[in-house]
């Protein structure tokens, strides 16, 4: 079986975000970049196919030369190979049509991507890509078991989980709960020095549409002060809930 | 031309987001000059629609599509859009929505703006305003395609009623084998439940609580105010808590009206998720704790002293306002 795993390079999750050049660009200044959690969740279910049902896993990135440490670091945690097609990210639809093109030059069964990217939290590019390439697609997947070319899946639902039959080839948009949270892999000094001798190709974009430009950018209002209530008076807090924030 | 608009039904009833989705597009219509229509599958309350502004449905009745099927829904809604030569599709942010739209935008090739939070900006160019970086930021985004697929989030434009007839007609796309490659072959959801996406109180239970055998009075709080539970991620991850109730930025995203924190700390991952909720109230025995920074309302004190008095409490001001 051969997986790609699609990795967003993306701010860390403790990151302050702000905007810069006019509030047009997000301001990397000081941001730390990290594999998109969701994609982590993703590459550590390809780690577990390829150790126990045998499989190669390749990695993808669509970005610029900047995302090759987080790129790094999933070939540490054990991706064979990796492939950066070297532009930026301009939105979803560019993105899923750049990955439609490695997925097909290079015959994967499966594609793992995440459920979304933390950082402009699209929440499209898996299913785009599957469609382009006319693949099955299971999206906010929690469960993946795959049986030669039959592949169980279990989705979350509002207020639940469905359980879908399918078959690879196949397209998944991953989230928390596809593995175990202490099955996360934290590089090890091993991994870090294999990786650096593995391929990491760059290859150029394919003539894409984009579909959408984020024009400008803005952070929400600052917040007032919490009202505090004394714990021996609940009562105003039912009070305050009714007549002040009208949510009762 | 029209603006299409998906309308979610569950048994035949819609959800409270096909109004709001509905509301939207009769907005995004009077921007630009037409009409709304709807398409809705297997709903037996479709006339409810012209409430919203709605003036035609496509009702899909069909039994092959009783249960959701991503990608033969999606097939649906694109033969709607070109039927009705519709330039504008709105959509809802439920997690059936959110899996099949990008398979929609893909088979348009239209661009698809997800988390939209109000109105369009403007029409010509298409713009509107989302949430970027877990709602820490908004994006204010051009849609550049002819056709243009908008993603409303849950609570964020409310209902607006706007009294309109709607005639209903029978919608039968053709679909394909294709379509049902993938099979929905057991659902498991709570029953008689308010799910986290739906719900408009969110009441919320974090390590604090010490175990899974006090969530009693999370439960019981929740059942008062007709309100979904819910657990930060630690609580799901040591098995306490089902994972479908963890919110966060990793989790569900919550956007109720009011969302109720209960020794929860307010880790940036875990605001991040929840702070679209529109009051916060945060219970916890650390007044340090940063949630009190990020919260409406906060009471510092010991959950298992302040929760079962609000219990009581509520329980008396629903009786005096029955
Ligand atoms: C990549 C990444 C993604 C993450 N994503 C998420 C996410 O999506 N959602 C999420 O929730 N977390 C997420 N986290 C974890 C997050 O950083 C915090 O660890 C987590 O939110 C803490 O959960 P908690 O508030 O329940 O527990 P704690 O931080 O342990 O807080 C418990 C709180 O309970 C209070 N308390 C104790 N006893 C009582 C009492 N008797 N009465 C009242 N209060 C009491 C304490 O004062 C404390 O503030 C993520 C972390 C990472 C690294
Ligand atoms: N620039 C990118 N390069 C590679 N994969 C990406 C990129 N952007 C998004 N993805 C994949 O698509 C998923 C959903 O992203 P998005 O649609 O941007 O929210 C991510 O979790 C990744 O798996």
């Amino acid at each position: 079986m051969k997986i790609l795993v699609c990795i967003s390079n993306v701010p860390d999750t403790t990151s302050k975000i702000n905007f810069t050049d006019g509030d047009t660009k997000f301001d990397t200044n000081g941001v730390q970049f990290v594999i998109n959690p969701n994609d982590e969740f993703g590459l550590t279910r390809a780690m577990w196919f390829k150790e126990k049902q045998g499989a190669t896993v390749h990695i993808a990135t669509v970005g610029g030369q900047s995302a090759e440490p987080t790129m790094r670091k999933a070939l540490a945690i054990g991706a064979d190979e990796a492939i950066r097609v070297n532009a930026e990210p301009a939105d979803g639809y560019f993105v899923a049509q750049q990955l439609a093109e490695v997925v097909k030059n290079g015959a994967y069964d499966l594609v793992i991507g995440g459920r979304e990217s933390i950082d402009y939290n699209g929440g499209m590019v898996p299913g785009i890509l599957a469609t382009l390439l006319d693949m099955n697609f299971v999206n906010m997947c929690i469960d993946l078991q795959i049986d030669g070319t039959n592949a169980t899946a279990v989705r979350e639902i509002d207020g639940g989980k469905e359980k879908i039959a399918t078959s690879l080839p196949l397209v998944i948009g991953c989230q928390k709960g596809l593995v175990d949270e202490s099955d996360l892999r934290i590089p090890n000094m091993r991994g870090i020095m294999m990786a650096r001798k593995k391929t990491l190709s760059v290859v150029e974009p394919i003539e894409a549409t984009v579909a959408t430009t984020d024009v400008n950018f803005d952070k929400p209002a600052p917040k007032g002060a919490v009202k505090l209530v004394d714990a021996a008076n609940v009562e105003e807090l039912v009070n305050l809930l009714h007549n002040e924030a009208k949510v009762i | 031309m029209s603006v299409l608009v998906y309308t979610e039904s569950d048994n035949g009833s819609f959800k409270k987001n096909a109004f709001e989705v509905a509301s939207y597009a009769s907005e995004v219509a009077k921007q630009i000059g037409t009409a709304v229509t709807a398409i809705s599958f297997n709903s037996n309350e479709n006339e409810k629609l012209g409430d919203y502004g709605v003036s035609k449905v496509l009702n899909v009745s069909s039994d092959q599509l009783k249960t959701f099927n991503a990608k033969a829904y999606a097939r649906a809604i694109v033969e709607a859009t070109k039927s009705e030569d519709a330039k504008v599709i709105i959509v809802s942010s439920s997690s059936d929505t959110k899996f099949l739209t990008p398979i929609v935008a893909a088979k348009l090739g239209a661009g698809y703006a997800s988390n939209v939070v109000a109105a369009p900006e403007s029409t010509s160019p298409f713009k509107v305003k989302r949430t970027v970086f877990s709602n820490k930021g908004f994006a204010h985004t051009e849609i550049n395609t002819d056709i243009k697929v908008v993603g409303v989030s849950n609570n964020s434009f409310g209902l607006v009623e706007n009294n309109t007839t709607a005639s209903i007609e029978d919608f039968n796309p053709v679909l394909d084998d294709v379509d049902f490659t993938s099979k929905s072959i057991e659902i498991d959801k709570v029953v008689g439940k308010v799910t986290i996406a739906d719900a408009d109180i969110v009441v919320s239970g974090g390590r604090g609580l010490k175990g899974p055998e006090n969530w009693e009075m999370i439960e019981e709080l929740a059942e008062v105010l007709g309100a979904a539970t819910a657990c930060s991620k630690p609580v799901s991850d040591m098995g306490w808590r089902p994972h479908g109730e963890h919110v966060g930025q990793t989790g569900k995203p919550v956007a109720s009206n009011l969302y109720i924190a209960i020794g929860i700390s307010g880790a940036i991952q875990h605001l991040a998720g929840v702070s679209a909720s529109k009051t916060k109230v945060v219970i916890n025995t650390d007044p340090e704790a940063p949630f009190f920074k990020a919260a409406d309302y906060g009471i510092v004190g010991d959950a298992f002293e302040v929760v079962p008095k609000l219990i009581e409490k509520l329980k008396e001001f629903k009786a005096q306002n029955a």
